[in-house]
């Protein structure tokens, strides 16, 4: 593989976990939170409706785990493809 | 000691700090200006990036904001923590990489274009703009309502105070005091909520005691929805707003957090790209400390505002109440009569009204703590608006001296750019302190602005520009300003129509809103337009030169980012 070629393949993995990063962050908010807020709510969690812990909670939770999956995984790509810093 | 000695000692002691930091970390050259000399550790960057995203809005009224929205607040939770989730995914890192200075000095080399520069620049000054006057306000309310100076007295003292570091230490000085000011204002923030989640809900986390019992065995946010519903207000974990509006308001938010250019810019100030990924990991998880709780504290200070003054005697309320009536923050009417407060839905017979900035304000009050709490409320409202102004006039300062000036003129030494970079602030910090004595009446409504412009302009083309090699710059453009002027009509239309064009108030109600979109979610929508726009423009139009094409590979490469460029 020449290094165009490994450029570009490093790239579209990239690309694909930012994707199924940003699938993750579009479900916990916009998915639980807004669109399926009221299923969500008819589960009750402790003194929580699901749907409004997600909306004022949860969402949050996830989003700060989702960043640091993010920087793990790109380092551990980064030194598969060397070109980490 | 008595609450105002405690709040001179706090908030003397908080400015002295920032003072001595400013006077250690000056900044010697345009580098250091600009960037910080780009040698900030990620963790002391995500800490200033908190302190310089979280305003005084942040920290004195989105609690109260969710106090009286409940569910419908949670716009705001999801918007302005999500944005960060996009940034840094989609932007930091490249943006680091790119490795100049601003978000116009992007633009202008990614589109090989000084009038996308030019466009650029202007967007940033008005969104920097219209934001800090709404700082420099907030700055003047905290001291009226704490030191009993006047509001205008405020305004200059705190313009003082963000002269002397903001145009001293640049971004050097800037992002080390945010580092305390962050220190600060997190603390004044968790003290009281955790102090009233112990009282309410026996739990010291608010974040749990949110969904915790209160005295008589019930859930609070269960006891909450009947209390209110009982009033005829709708359930605390129901909401009003139509979905779709849900939807677009939190996308314009997250959208336009991702997109403004005093946070994108912090970014910069970093050594590696991967230190630019995992600052805005830190920068996420200190905001998120803050934004996780301000959804209890809302809870807890409506849930005390009912039960300590709905329904009680006229003349035998709390203590906090007659405080804060002076203020005009609390207004109690009693309309039929009766001697007893009156606090129901209906506007007619309503007696009670409570300004959403008393929910943090008074909250130590409320609750009953120790008059240092107070205090230290004070310096925490002050460190929140102080680091937030001092960001905007940074972004500003840069755009006078790096992107039109030194651009316009690259000849000019850096000893002579420096001094017109600190110009441009002093200037700066003068024009938003008028703004903070003259407020224009409508600051409250200019945030949808600054959202919706950042969202429907800067987003798109900066995420364009590192994941399409095929943009060009007639595509950019056009896409820019389509957005820009679709998203600024929009506002206009519906927030100043009847001032401005007098249309009859009935027609620009929310049933005649496009699709059922607010002005406060129209961003998203406008960025949509900017992206159809630019990809159909770009269709036809010749595709970038091959450098500017080899430069979005480079970008898009984390090795070899070396510090941020002189030139």
């Amino acid at each position: 593989m020449n290094h165009q070629e490994k450029m570009k393949a490093y790239w579209r993995k990239n690309v694909k976990i930012l994707l199924s990063l940003l699938a993750v962050w579009f479900t916990v908010s916009f998915g639980f939170g807004i669109i399926l807020v009221d299923t969500f709510n008819k589960i009750q969690v402790g003194g929580f409706k699901l749907g409004f812990w997600f909306a004022q909670q949860g969402s949050i939770y996830v989003f700060v785990v989702l960043v640091f999956v993010y920087v793990w995984l790109l380092n551990r790509l980064d030194r598969e493809f060397d070109v980490h810093e | 000691m008595d609450i105002l000695t405690w709040t001179y000692i706090l908030v003397g002691l908080s400015f002295a700090l920032y003072i001595g930091i400013a006077i250690w970390s000056r900044a010697g050259s345009t580098k250091e200006f600009y960037v910080a000399g780009g040698g900030v550790s990620p963790l002391a960057n995500g800490m200033a990036t908190a302190a310089d995203w979280m305003s005084a809005a942040s920290f004195i009224s989105m609690a109260g904001l969710i106090s009286f929205a409940g569910y419908d607040g949670s716009v705001y939770l999801m918007g302005w923590t999500g944005g960060y989730v996009l940034l840094a995914l989609l932007l930091a890192p490249y943006l680091r990489k790119f490795g100049k200075f601003t978000v116009p000095d992007f633009v202008g080399d990614r589109y090989y274009s000084n009038k996308a520069r030019v466009v650029a620049v202007i967007c940033a000054l008005f969104i920097s703009f219209t934001y800090v006057a709404g700082q420099m306000r907030g700055v003047g309310i905290v001291f009226s309502r704490y030191l009993e100076v006047d509001i205008n007295t405020g305004v200059i003292i705190g313009m003082c105070i963000v002269f002397f570091y903001a145009v001293l230490g640049g971004m050097k000085g800037i992002t080390y005091t945010q580092v305390a000011q962050y220190c600060v204002l997190i603390f004044a923030f968790m003290v009281p909520a955790i102090f009233v989640s112990m009282q309410l809900t026996g739990n010291p986390f608010p974040q749990l005691g949110l969904g915790g019992t209160v005295e008589d065995g019930t859930y609070l946010l269960d006891k909450l929805d009947g209390v209110l519903t009982e009033l005829g207000f709708t359930a605390y974990t129901s909401g009003q707003k139509p979905m779709i509006d849900m939807f677009a308001i939190t996308l314009a938010l997250m959208v336009g957090t991702a997109g403004l250019p005093h946070v994108i810019v912090r970014f910069f100030t970093v050594p590696r790209v991967k230190d630019a990924r995992l600052s805005a990991g830190f920068a996420l998880v200190f905001i998120a400390i803050l934004y996780t709780t301000a959804p209890a504290v809302a809870a807890f200070g409506i849930y005390n505002a009912i039960d300590s003054v709905a329904e009680k005697p006229v003349d035998d309320l709390p203590k906090w109440v007659e405080n804060w009536k002076q203020t005009e923050l609390i207004k109690i009417d009693d309309k039929n009569g009766d001697g007893v407060v009156q606090y129901v839905a209906d506007p007619e017979i309503n007696e009670l009204d409570i300004d959403k900035d008393i929910m943090v304000l008074a909250n130590p009050e409320i609750a009953e703590l120790p008059n240092w709490v107070v205090g230290l409320v004070a310096a925490g409202g002050m460190a929140a608006a102080l680091s937030t102004a001092a960001g905007l006039l940074l972004v500003i300062s840069t755009s006078v001296s790096r992107d039109l000036v030194k651009n316009f003129n690259p000849g000019i030494s850096d000893k002579k750019e420096l001094m017109i970079a600190r110009g441009a602030a002093a200037v700066a910090v003068v024009v938003a302190g008028y703004f903070g004595v003259n407020p224009p009446g409508f600051v409250a409504q200019v945030v949808a602005f600054a959202f919706g412009l950042a969202a429907a302009s800067f987003f798109p083309v900066i995420i364009m520009g590192i994941f399409s090699k095929r943009m060009n710059k007639e595509g950019a453009i056009a896409g820019m300003l389509t957005g820009l002027v679709f998203t600024l009509s929009y506002i206009v239309y519906f927030k100043f129509g009847t001032e401005l064009f007098g249309v009859a108030p009935e027609s620009l109600a929310a049933e005649n809103w496009l699709f059922g979109i607010s002005p406060e979610g129209i961003g998203s929508f406008g960025m949509l337009l900017n992206f159809i726009v630019s990809f159909a423009v770009s269709l036809f139009t010749p595709p970038p030169p091959a450098e500017v094409q080899e430069m979005v590979e480079e970008i898009r490469i984390p090795r070899g980012a070396g510090a941020a460029q002189d030139h």
